[in-house]
């Protein structure tokens, strides 16, 4: 069903291959960090892939990569099966597919423009037929979809008015107004309150299923990218370390790397523990 | 004072979650933000530390942990200003010190040197341009003036020892650290001068989770060994759960509940503190409240 078009198709968002080296430069010395080495996956329609690590790994390397702000040293990156454009009208087509939420909701967005102006300017761009009702109407709709309503209350606001899990809902709504089929989603909930996070990962995840988005989620917290995607690749130093299903790599772990992770991460249900270790000479 | 000798009072259940006696006080501490429209970060705020408890102070941005913790040390600068409420220091010798009273010279010698602090995003508050031996020495330079040079040297060298670093880098400047060692190095400057109480707002925040794994469990182990006693600020309610003793949960400046840390887990009272735990889905366990509507629908493909 998903995965192809009508007329058979391949309706998917594909990184082959991509390998990212970075030359940094400390007086005369060169040394070549390798951020990305030899990464593949796969995006289809309807499906969330979560993207783990820590920081330095290279997972948003990869995001960026993969919305084009930066070119991959080598591999490709494929959508609906074919080589993507790199520029030009070519690359304004594939922004209109494949759109990005970021990290910080608070330096994304313009502070100077009102919300209205962040969700009409990317509808003029890629939609220039429309006339300038149609632009105000789709932005508003954009709004409502969020769960930003009444839209004429927000729409007229100015970034500084909004919460972060409002301004986050606007950079999703914006993500999703020229048309995308793809969404990159960097840590687009860990600068958020804790009790808004997953309202706005519901709210990802049924917008997901209303459009029949392909999400590439980027998150160093493993609970949430065990809920929210159907396949976890876990990086380590800018390789794939393990990749399957997400049930599978949180609770099974196969890599040392992904266990250590998973002893990292927070667990109540260990309460008490780490003190009688560290009180037994751990 | 070793902490694990101390008694067992009868609501504790677990065998470790043994109390001493209070180490700091705060009843009824009110403080406002003197703006205008006036903000009251902190209402009516009460809590009681033991020697060597950790005592997790949980809850989100803006709802005033920050601002209480600088209103227990004393940090609190205009317009933030203490209204009411009384903050007592049961020193180890016996003598209780009002902290509200302190000004000028023994407001000086009683912070750092009694209740010690580790900053919000602490890592990045070091002098970029002094190296880290100068900038541990210059809290002996200032709280230990009679100190002779080569004792400090080696005082210093013994911190770094102590938070796991390599003393080799005292001659390091902060850049050629990474963000773990820099936030150990602080912790290192906060245990100086032994004092009984930390505070500890967020100091693992901006660290990856396996860095954060390793400084907690150094914070756990210098506890065992110093017996001092911390204020755990986050708003990562599953990590407080597993590191304190008890934990305080603050909601619009009140602090709505306190408890053992397991009763907050297993049987919380206060709608908020549920919410809050409701909001951490389980790594391990069911999918409880979060129900990804989308998984099943698109899964083949």
């Amino acid at each position: 069903m998903s995965g192809h078009d009508r007329a058979g198709e391949p309706t998917t968002l594909e990184a082959r291959n991509l390998v990212k080296d970075f030359r940094l430069r400390s007086g005369v010395n060169v040394r070549t960090l390798h951020a990305v080495k030899d990464v593949s996956f796969t995006l289809e329609p309807g499906r969330t892939i979560a993207l783990v690590g820590e920081s330095g790994s290279g997972k948003s390397t990869i995001a960026r990569m993969m919305a084009k702000l930066e070119t991959p040293s080598s591999g490709e990156i494929l959508l609906d099966g074919r080589q993507s454009a790199t520029r030009g009208r070519g690359l304004a087509r594939y922004r209109r597919d494949v759109q990005m939420v970021f990290q910080d909701p608070f330096s994304s967005l313009n502070p100077f423009h009102p919300i209205r102006h962040h969700l009409e300017r990317p509808l003029r761009i890629h939609h220039p037929g429309l006339s300038s009702r149609q632009v105000r109407e789709r932005a508003d709709e954009l709004l409502e979809r969020v769960r930003l309503s009444p839209a004429a209350t927000f729409a007229d606001r100015r970034p500084h008015e909004l919460s972060g899990g409002q301004r986050q809902r606007v950079a999703i709504a914006r993500a999703l107004a020229p048309g995308a089929r793809f969404i990159i989603a960097d840590e687009p909930v860990s600068m958020l309150d804790v009790s808004i996070r997953l309202g706005v990962l519901n709210l990802l995840a049924d917008l997901q299923r209303q459009e029949n988005l392909g999400v590439l989620y980027i998150t160093h917290d493993l609970a949430t990218a065990r809920h929210f995607s159907d396949e976890i690749l876990v990086m380590y130093r800018g390789e794939i370390v393990e990749r399957g299903p997400s049930e599978r790599v949180i609770l099974d772990p196969q890599h040392e790397y992904t266990k250590t992770l998973l002893e990292a991460a927070a667990d109540p249900d260990r309460l008490g523990r780490l003190r009688d270790e560290v009180r037994n000479g751990g | 004072m070793n902490p694990t000798n101390a008694v067992t009072t009868t609501e504790v259940t677990r065998r470790d979650t043994v109390m001493g006696e209070p180490v700091l006080t705060a009843r009824d501490v009110s403080i406002e933000y003197e703006v205008d429209p006036p903000v009251k970060a902190v209402r009516g705020a009460s809590i009681t530390l033991h020697r060597g408890e950790i005592l997790g102070l949980a809850g989100e941005s803006g709802c005033g942990k920050t601002t209480l913790a600088y209103g227990l040390n004393r940090l609190l600068k205009a317009p933030a200003l203490m209204t009411g409420g009384e903050v007592v220091f049961h020193d180890a010798s016996g003598a209780d010190i009002d902290v509200v009273a302190l000004d000028g010279e023994s407001l000086r010698r009683f912070r750092w040197d009694k209740v010690s602090m580790v900053f919000q995003g602490s890592m990045n508050s070091l002098n970029p341009v002094m190296n880290v031996r100068k900038q541990l020495a210059d809290v002996f330079l200032t709280h230990r003036p009679k100190m002779k040079r080569a004792e400090r040297d080696a005082r210093c060298a013994e911190l770094l020892t102590l938070v796991g670093v390599d003393p080799a880098r005292l001659s390091s400047f902060p850049h050629e650290l990474s963000g773990g060692m820099r936030q150990r190095v602080m912790i290192a400057m906060a245990l100086a001068l032994d004092p009984q109480v930390m505070i500890m707002d967020e100091p693992t925040t901006a660290l990856d989770v396996v860095v954060q794994r390793g400084i907690i469990r150094e914070i756990m182990r210098l506890r065992e060994r110093l017996g001092f006693a911390v204020i755990f600020i986050t708003h990562d309610l599953p990590l407080l759960i597993e590191i304190s003793d008890r934990i305080a949960v603050m909601l619009e400046g009140e602090i709505i509940e306190q408890g053992a840390s397991e009763q907050i887990y297993r049987n919380p009272e206060h709608p908020y503190t549920r919410r809050l735990l409701s909001s951490f889905p389980s790594l391990r366990g069911e999918r409880g409240d979060f129900i990804r509507t989308g998984a099943a629908a698109g899964g083949a493909a």
